[in-house]
């Protein structure tokens, strides 16, 4: 009998071309290479140095999101975008596309978004997939059973010239999750929590899968959010194994195969989990009945803790001056916290069940006067979708400006910037510092602890709002 | 990369921060370029300089002593974050050929590597202890595998063999890989049931 494997070693195995030695590292086959304006143009040059063009154009598919503004164009049709390097670099990605025929997701294309949102939302991310992008990120699309991680743009350059990359197999680590979750406790408090617990180093080296009942019964979106943090974690990738949820959605997209062959690729799909008795390299176990809703202090995804928690004392001279720089007090409350900017967005937080969930706390309510807050679409779909339920509507009402698609202040290279000392409860995944514009603190949180936290003005426990709401009703 | 680096020798510049992370490293505002060049006077941008703009005179790499150093120790985690490759072209640009630290983020030690930028990593008490020394010309004999000091100490550190191999030989893993081609032929021709799908 052939001994167990575990998820990871099923999709390395599947996509060896060449093994690996001592010498030499595998040759691993990519079957879908995601693009954005940032990190390839150097990659093309390259390229194009060496005379080569892309091997398959057809397994490569791009987009336009980090540079994009999320404000409309002016009357004169112009985008305001924050510098004309940045339009130079859309304009680049654009001449690469058309002269080497990959097809481009371009500004006014209603399939356009942050490439780890419109991936998955047109079901070009399959599971049993290697899936690769010049964006470390890339570990969402693991949500649905893809071995998926991040690269270089050298290795961008890699990848379009040959479609193989060369690797060296990652470890496995298991992340078990169990139990239901508490009221007003999603996917990125878990995964805030697990990093709080295993450290922003603790899947350095290793893949991980996240599985147990938590995971099960979470939604494809909830699955995303939690593999994309997993590079927060160090680790390559996230991965979580396909089963009904997953095959429900891709049924729906327009990418993923129809009919005959889609019952063909589900039965292929529904052997992508690892053998019971699969060994991993490590193994955690979480009780996730014990997390609460979840924040950060610091400046790095582990600084988590509960938002009812006191900020800890500093354990070392880093936490020292992350405290100094967040301008926080240890043994202060972290609610209460006054807030600036609150940013609803990203490729973690910014598809439609995590703007419902904006919309639920907005509803009725109004962003406190300090507070300017902004909620970005992850995409052209997201954003439709979301105004047909007219949550535009009720983010507007509530004071919140309602964006264009992209990035936007995650990375805060499109001119949407967080001022230097203000603070910023944000849904995006790092809170490094001037991650979110020089001098900006920020502090990593649920859409629900961001909408909260929108209408008191500070760092609030939604738990709270919600039983408010409730007794007063 | 192709130019083949045997040994480092240099004095180096610490930077004992755990998890510094490449927003650090170069932040953002400064990938909005198409070119891998030019990079280096961005590098650690807010650290270089205050809020109000001035050069900050306490900053490891402003100070003048430091100046021509291409041994850079930092602490734990060094390169987590981002997968810019922007990262290492910036340290390289700034004249860095080597990092020291108890942990190399994964896929910043991939691009780093590609870039002629060597990743030492020892044990947290050795990195602590080289942190003192800052000023000793430290050897880095990449064939060996070992960090000398002036004091005769040698460190073992571990590279990939691969690793290893294009920073001696200069191997340009592009070409590595083309010549794998027919293999990747034979692999494409397989179609396995993911590769089946069209996109
Ligand atoms: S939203 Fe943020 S993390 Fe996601 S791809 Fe864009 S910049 Fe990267």
């Amino acid at each position: 009998m052939a001994p167990p494997k575990t998820l990871l070693d099923k999709l390395w195995d599947a996509h060896v071309v060449v093994p690996e030695t001592a010498d030499a590292p595998a040759v691993l086959y990519v079957d879908l290479h995601l693009v954005h304006e940032v990190t390839s143009p150097q990659a093309f040059t390259e390229l194009e140095a060496r005379g080569l063009s892309p091997r398959r154009p057809d397994r490569t598919k791009a987009t336009l999101d980090h540079s994009t503004p999320t404000l409309p164009a002016a009357t004169d049709g112009r985008l305001p975008y924050a510098s004309a390097q940045s339009e130079a670099q859309v304009e680049a990605l654009r001449r690469n596309c058309a002269r080497h025929g990959i097809e481009l997701f371009d500004l006014g294309d209603a399939r356009r978004g942050i490439v780890h949102v419109v991936a998955p939302e047109l079901g070009l991310t399959q599971p049993g997939q290697t899936i690769v992008c010049g964006d470390s990120h890339t570990s969402t699309h693991g949500a649905f059973g893809a071995l998926a991680f991040g690269i270089g743009s050298s290795e961008v350059g890699h990848v379009l010239a040959t479609q193989c990359l060369l690797q060296r197999k990652p470890r496995a680590l298991a992340i078990t999750i169990d139990g239901e979750l508490g009221p007003g406790v999603g996917a990125k408090d878990v995964v805030l929590h697990v990093i709080g617990r295993i450290g922003v180093n603790g899947g350095t080296g290793h893949v991980i899968e996240f599985r147990g009942s938590t995971v099960r019964a979470m939604s494809m979106e909830q699955r995303m959010t939690l593999c994309n943090m997993a590079i927060e974690a160090g680790a390559r990738a996230g991965l979580v194994a396909p089963d009904a949820t997953t095959f429900a959605w891709l049924a729906k997209t327009p990418r993923a195969p129809t009919g005959e062959a889609l019952d063909e690729a589900i039965a292929h799909w529904r052997t992508l989990a690892s053998d019971p008795d699969a060994a991993f390299d490590q193994e955690v176990r979480i009780d996730a009945r014990g997390i609460r809703p979840t924040v950060t202090w610091g400046t790095h995804p582990g600084t988590a803790l509960a938002v009812d928690q006191r900020i800890p004392a500093p354990a070392d001279g880093a936490e020292t001056k992350a405290l100094a720089y967040m301008q926080l007090q240890a043994g202060a409350h972290i609610a209460g916290t006054p807030v600036d900017v609150v940013f609803v967005g990203s490729c973690t937080n910014g598809r439609l069940s995590d703007l419902r969930d904006v919309a639920r706390v907005l509803d009725g309510r109004r962003v406190h006067p300090r507070v300017r807050m902004l909620v970005v679409p992850g995409s052209e779909q997201v954003k439709r979708e979301a105004e047909a339920e007219g949550i535009d509507v009720i983010v507007r009402a509530a004071g919140a400006e309602w964006r264009e698609p992209g990035c936007s202040m995650c990375i805060a290279m499109n001119g949407d910037l967080v001022a230097p000392g203000q603070l910023a409860v944000s849904t995006s995944n790092r809170n490094f510092e001037g991650r979110q514009g020089p001098g900006a603190r920020t502090l990593l949180a649920s859409p629900l602890t961001a909408a909260a936290s929108a209408v008191a003005g500070v760092v609030a426990d939604v738990r709270e709002l919600e039983t408010a709401a409730t007794e007063a009703a | 990369m192709s130019t083949a680096i045997r040994h480092i020798r240099s004095a180096s510049v610490v930077l004992a921060q755990a998890n510094i992370d490449t927003d650090r490293i170069i932040p953002a505002r400064f990938l909005s370029t198409t070119t891998r060049t030019g990079l280096g006077q961005h590098a650690f941008a807010d650290w270089r300089k205050r809020s109000d703009g001035s050069v900050d005179p306490d900053f490891a790499l402003n100070r003048p002593q430091n100046a021509g150093r291409s041994i850079l120790i930092a602490g734990r985690n060094f390169g987590c974050g981002s997968s810019r490759e922007h990262a290492p072209w910036a340290l390289v640009d700034a004249g860095l050929r080597a990092v020291v630290s108890s942990q190399v983020a994964d896929i910043f030690r991939a691009n780093a590597l590609k870039n002629g930028l060597v990743p030492v990593v020892l044990d947290e008490g050795t990195v602590q202890d080289l942190m003192r020394r800052p000023d000793d010309v430290l050897e880095i004999d990449i064939a060996a595998g070992e960090l000398r000091t002036p004091a005769g100490e040698a460190h073992r550190f571990e590279l990939d063999a691969f690793a290893r191999t294009c920073l001696l030989e200069g191997v340009d893993e592009l070409g590595y890989l083309l010549a794998r081609s027919p293999d990747i032929t034979r692999y494409e021709t397989r179609q396995t049931p993911e590769f089946r799908h069209g996109f």
